[in-house]
């Protein structure tokens, strides 16, 4: 199977439910090492995300992904705007024009994201922020790409890896962003940045699955 | 939570609407995207100063939009900085021909926003400086961590630089001497209680009765340790001490000395304190040129203090001194 714009502007819209259901968690995440705002954050960027493909959805993938990151980066604020507005770049980019996206062009997608969130944010995997669950999410929908897997499988094996990769930030000291101001204190604290990567990441593949 | 707002997600588009009314001669608000701009921008051949950061800290950065000071603020929502198309509706709205210079605080959402709209910005052929504000001398170890923070100095920085850019100071000049206020300026904070954010409904944190958060930034977070509430006469020098240790302030240096609420906080409580400040800087020999105490740089209603010292020139004392006309400073006018 193939994914459509349609298809990424649905996956989109299941992004957008799954964030709102979350909305309360992601602040509660974000307020024990952070400020607090980043349920809310997402929550408003996603949803104004919405109405604009209730108006009307490009018609290629890369379209459908621009969308996402020009409304991100206008809506969101804070340090997820831009970099959840750069990953949404960086995968239209690598997508270019194509009418469909099969499995490998969905892992490339993965990996352009990830390397605009690392050039914006300048975090490595260990400093305990979103890029803890994006590397392995990547490094999985590449194995699974290379194995044969369809994109249903890709997005499934970046999901459970992003999955592991946000639990694994719950030892961490934080290095970057508003919760490295707690040092040794924000160990014992899942990250949200990280949480929210993985429930994205989860709600895409349950899309393309169902 | 008690607060007096209809619905937390309008908070800051409904307390922009007041301050429009508040300030009409001052100031113009625009809503979509939100951007407070001096009422008489863009000003032809100045270089206009840009700054903005989450609401909740006012009257930072809105309060200080007009002549002499800031040719445009971008309200976030509160506690997150704004977006890159607000910062460049800023720049659109006030460039006069002379490029912009935008005042970051250094916190990473602030610093990606901006960064983000100041490639906007230059795509669009205006000529954009960043200067990132990092005052905070309460983060210690900054190769582990985003960096010192970005706190009260910024409204001295503001100020200073403002005045240059009001007297015709083109953008060099002003990027240069924002740095060197930057390199310069020096603060540190403390909280005795934690606030609630409008769409979080509950505190940022809880302290004890007894315990105070030494090392703060403007939103709570933490920068040093949880320690117990002492008297006055130890509370200042916990702020005071590491701020001169830290550049360091020497015997002789001319300082301005800002003593600012952290919004909670009374004046009765911020002149007390202020008064020990004066007195400890005077047993060292340090010299307190200039003063501002107030609630300037503030979180919502968190009880605390900050402390700042920022080491003057000649150059500086005549530009803080020059006239300013803005909805929380005004002298000179």
């Amino acid at each position: 199977m193939a994914c459509t714009a349609e298809d990424v502007a649905r996956a989109l819209r299941a992004v957008a439910a799954v964030v709102k259901e979350h909305r309360e968690e992601l602040i509660r995440l974000d307020r024990e090492i952070g400020d607090g705002d980043h349920g809310e954050n997402l929550a408003r960027g996603f949803t104004a995300l919405v109405s604009k493909l209730d108006g009307d959805v490009p018609a290629l993938p890369g379209g459908v992904l621009r969308l996402a990151a020009t409304t991100l980066i206008s809506t969101v604020g804070g340090a997820a705007g831009p970099l959840y507005g750069t990953a949404f770049l960086r995968a239209a980019t690598s997508v270019g024009d194509a009418a469909t996206l099969d499995a490998a062009s969905v892992a490339g997608a993965l990996q352009a994201a990830l390397e605009g969130v690392v050039a914006r944010g300048k975090a490595a995997v260990g400093d305990k922020t979103m890029v803890d669950a994006l590397t392995p999410a990547v490094v999985a929908a590449e194995a699974a790409s290379a194995g044969g897997g369809d994109v249903g499988a890709v997005l499934t094996a970046a999901a459970e890896a992003a999955e592991a990769g946000a639990t694994a930030t719950v030892p961490l000291v934080a290095r970057k962003g508003r919760a490295s101001y707690l040092g040794e204190r924000s160990a014992g604290h899942l990250d949200p940045g990280a949480r929210s990567t993985a429930l994205v990441l989860r709600s895409f593949a349950g899309q393309v699955l169902s | 939570m008690k607060k007096i707002i209809n619905d937390p997600a309008t908070v800051v588009a409904d307390a922009l609407r007041g301050m429009a009314l508040a300030h009409a001669d001052l100031l113009d608000v625009e809503h979509d995207p939100a951007v407070i701009v001096r009422a008489d921008a863009p000003v032809p051949r100045k270089v206009a100063v840009i700054s903005g950061g989450g609401a909740g800290h006012e009257p930072l950065h809105g309060g200080f939009v007009g002549r002499g000071m800031l040719d445009a603020a971008c309200p976030g929502a509160v506690f997150t900085s704004p977006t890159p198309d607000q910062v460049a509706a800023a720049v659109a709205r006030t460039d006069g021909g002379a490029g912009a210079l935008l005042v970051v605080k250094n916190y990473t959402g602030d610093v990606l926003n901006f960064e983000t709209a100041a490639e906007l910005a230059a795509a669009d052929g205006v000529d954009v400086r960043t200067v990132v504000v990092d005052d905070d001398v309460a983060v210690e170890d900054s190769l582990f961590t985003a960096g010192r923070r970005g706190v009260a100095g910024t409204v001295l920085l503001e100020k200073v630089v403002g005045a240059a850019a009001e007297r015709g100071v083109d953008l060099d000049g002003c990027e240069a001497l924002a740095r060197r206020v930057v390199a310069n300026v020096r603060s540190m904070g403390l909280a005795l209680t934690a606030c609630t954010v409008p769409h979080a409904g509950e505190p940022s944190f809880t302290l004890a009765d007894d315990e105070m958060e030494l090392g703060i930034g403007i939103h709570g977070e933490p920068g040093r340790r949880r320690v117990p509430v002492g008297p006055a006469d130890e509370l200042v020098p916990a702020l005071l001490d590491p701020i001169l240790e830290d550049l360091p302030f020497a015997e002789g240096d001319r300082v301005l000395l800002f003593t600012n609420s952290m919004g909670g906080t009374p004046l009765i409580e911020l002149y007390l304190a202020h008064g020990i400040a004066e007195r400890l800087l005077a047993e060292r020999g340090i010299v307190v040129e200039r003063r501002l105490v107030g609630p300037y740089v503030t979180s919502l209603e968190m009880q605390g203090m900050s402390l700042t010292l920022l080491k003057l020139d000649d150059e500086m004392v005549e530009l803080w001194d020059a006239p300013v006309h803005t909805p929380a400073l005004r002298w000179g006018v």
